[in-house]
């Protein structure tokens, strides 16, 4: 019987087409939006599961579970982190390390880039080549050489009190500018193509020489270049696990990333403190990210669109 | 004749730099260039020579041929699974989270209402350390106080998600995936934005529907993002390590070959040689990716 009711439907005298489109258009609408809103809260629940698991204590969440309703709320996981654990120390030597690393990457790659794109040098594809497949290589592949060599290089006590590379941050900081160097390249010469040519020649016709066509003619205009750039690899870098868990032996010179680790206790984890330590190591970029989002987003899209 | 030309041209050349101008250049193109040799290539040969030694990191460095690899290949029982997930990474991550970003993108760049809400909170796992990724899904998966069987509910027999050897590669991979989604993401939504209206207006003229202007007109324009995706896609997957390293240190049914050449040059056997093997394998299947790239942005450069 409703075999039958079904294809009768449509013998219904049939709407003027107008509104029949925008009454098929507004489902449509509302199931995007129910879709991509229920993505987004399944994107956003995981970091709000963090925060709220940190802020209860371990008893009740072992008890009770991760999911279930609070009755103490404190800040007391955030207050052991800081003082028991040392995480004001530990973000110390992510700046020790985040800060030169980011400032060196910039002004050596913008250089390179500068070259490569500006001054039509012989072997510049060559060496943009070079420069853009080491930053793809994995990890894994240089660690291991680099791990002995660090192992051999002595420097001085005032450098390092390993009296070595090894387990210092000159290591990490090294790798880091070597390692990041590429992606910068690549993307600062795209973007330095895109500036119109007359400018240095003109300033060719003054006189200008390298130092200055870089450093005052073609900077100035890589500003929103370099500002994307410099976000982006600032989270980078914060965010490194790899490096400083191979490089740095002492636990005291780790940074923020890596030292999260040892949140988790030999036999017994307070998954409550990993929450808060994970938050807290989460923060800076989360508020790096909302507060210079269009940096971000040009950062990443500036290496994949070309000029 | 060319030979004259060709002097011609050297002497112009050094005529455009100035003594003062090459000393720049050969400071600020030789440190960076110095840097790069030291620090990524050549390591990369020296992981290569090291491949074919057994070396243990103090004593003399053996030359025993192709004995790591014959070991790795053979009689080292961690390296098939390990090879196998990271090959899962890949194929979840390019065949699951990237076209699922893509999706999210075309939805995104349909100009839907709060879409800077909808791009923001889908592209905010991607500033994360990978490391917190692993910390925050232990929160989830884990089996007495985990979200997910707290979800459902199952209090008798809790599944372990990130304990059972079966089912933890793909917990972490859905962990992976929620950062990869929204890279994926940003990367296309930049290349729709870039997209010429004129062009799909055209198609719907022509009579093309929604789905067939997309497949047949949009995408094929997206060509440059699709390569950048994919290569993207290839090195996440290859470079894999923090999350398992922050759930378990990539034991127990998470192996990666990242984890184990860690292990093994960290680790208290310091095989320094044996892990050069399995980073060598790792160097072999992501140039043949990076080749490839390269080759086509090479020709992409000649066209400019």
């Amino acid at each position: 019987m409703t075999v039958h009711i079904a294809p009768a439907r449509p013998t219904a005298p049939p709407a003027p087409p107008a509104p029949a489109v925008r009454r098929r258009l507004r489902p449509g609408r509302i199931g995007v939006h129910a879709f991509l809103m229920a993505v987004s809260l399944a994107f956003l629940a995981p970091l709000l599961l963090a925060v709220y698991a940190s802020l209860r204590p371990y008893d009740e969440t072992s008890a009770h579970g991760y999911f279930s309703l609070p009755r103490h709320l404190s800040l007391d996981y955030y207050r052991q982190a800081f003082s028991d654990s040392g995480m004001t120390k530990y973000f110390v030597n992510t700046m020790i390390i985040a800060v030169p690393g980011v400032l060196v990457t910039l002004f050596l790659a913008s250089f390179v880039a500068f070259a490569l794109a500006r001054l039509k040098m012989r072997g510049g594809l060559v060496l943009l080549m070079l420069f853009t497949a080491g930053n793809l290589l994995p990890q894994q592949v240089i660690v291991t050489p680099l791990y002995v060599v660090f192992n051999r290089i002595p420097l001085p006590y005032w450098m390092s009190d390993s009296m070595t590379m090894f387990d210092s941050y000159w290591a990490v900081i090294t790798v880091q500018i070597g390692f990041q160097l590429g992606f910068c390249v690549f993307v600062l010469a795209n973007f330095m193509r895109t500036l119109p040519q007359e400018i240095l020649e003109a300033a060719i016709v003054d006189g200008a020489g390298v130092w200055t066509r870089y450093w005052r003619i073609t900077l100035p205009l890589c500003r929103p270049a370099l500002a994307a750039l410099g976000t982006l690899q600032f989270t980078w870098m914060y965010n490194d696990f790899l490096w400083a868990l191979v490089f740095i032996s002492d636990g005291d010179k780790l940074p923020i990333t890596s030292a999260l680790n040892n949140l988790r206790g030999q036999f017994f984890t307070d998954y409550n403190l990993l929450a808060a330590g994970s938050v807290i190591v989460a923060l800076p970029t989360l508020v790096v990210f909302l507060l210079l989002q269009r940096h971000f987003i040009a950062g990443l899209t500036l290496g994949s669109s070309k000029g | 004749m060319s030979f004259i030309s060709a002097r011609r041209t050297g002497r112009r050349v050094s005529r455009r730099f100035t003594g003062r101008d090459l000393a720049v250049l050969g400071v600020l193109l030789g440190i960076p260039v110095l840097l790069d040799i030291a620090i990524v290539w050549g390591p990369t040969l020296a992981s290569v020579v090291l491949s074919f030694t057994s070396w243990d990191g103090i004593g003399d460095i053996k030359w025993v041929g192709t004995q790591n690899y014959e070991n790795l290949f053979t009689n080292y029982p961690q390296f098939w699974p390990a090879a196998r997930h990271n090959l899962l990474w890949l194929a979840f991550l390019g065949l699951v989270a990237a076209p699922f970003g893509l999706l999210l993108a075309v939805l995104i760049d349909r100009g839907v209402r709060f879409s800077r809400f909808y791009q923001s909170t889908l592209y905010m796992p991607v500033v994360l350390s990978l490391a917190v990724v692993g910390f925050i899904a232990q929160l989830i998966f884990s089996r007495d106080q985990g979200a997910l069987n707290a979800v459902i509910g199952d209090t008798k027999s809790p599944t372990d998600w990130l304990g059972d050897p079966n089912l933890n590669i793909w917990m972490v991979l859905l962990a992976a995936a929620w950062r990869h989604t929204g890279y994926v993401m940003i990367l296309y939504l930049a290349g729709l934005k870039a997209v010429d209206p004129s062009l799909k207006e055209a198609a719907a003229i022509d009579g093309a529907g929604e789905a067939q202007t997309f497949f047949r007109i949009v995408f094929p324009t997206l060509r440059p993002v699709n390569v950048i995706v994919g290569v993207i896609t290839v090195i996440e997957s290859l470079r894999a390590f923090d999350i398992v390293y922050a759930v378990n240190h990539g034991r127990n049914g998470l192996e990666l070959l990242s984890v184990l050449v860690t292990d093994n040059i960290i680790g208290e056997a310091s095989r320094i040689g044996f892990g050069s093997a399995i980073a060598v394998v790792l160097l072999a299947v992501s140039l043949g990716f990076v080749v490839t790239y390269l080759v086509q942005e090479l020709r992409g450069e000649k066209n400019r």
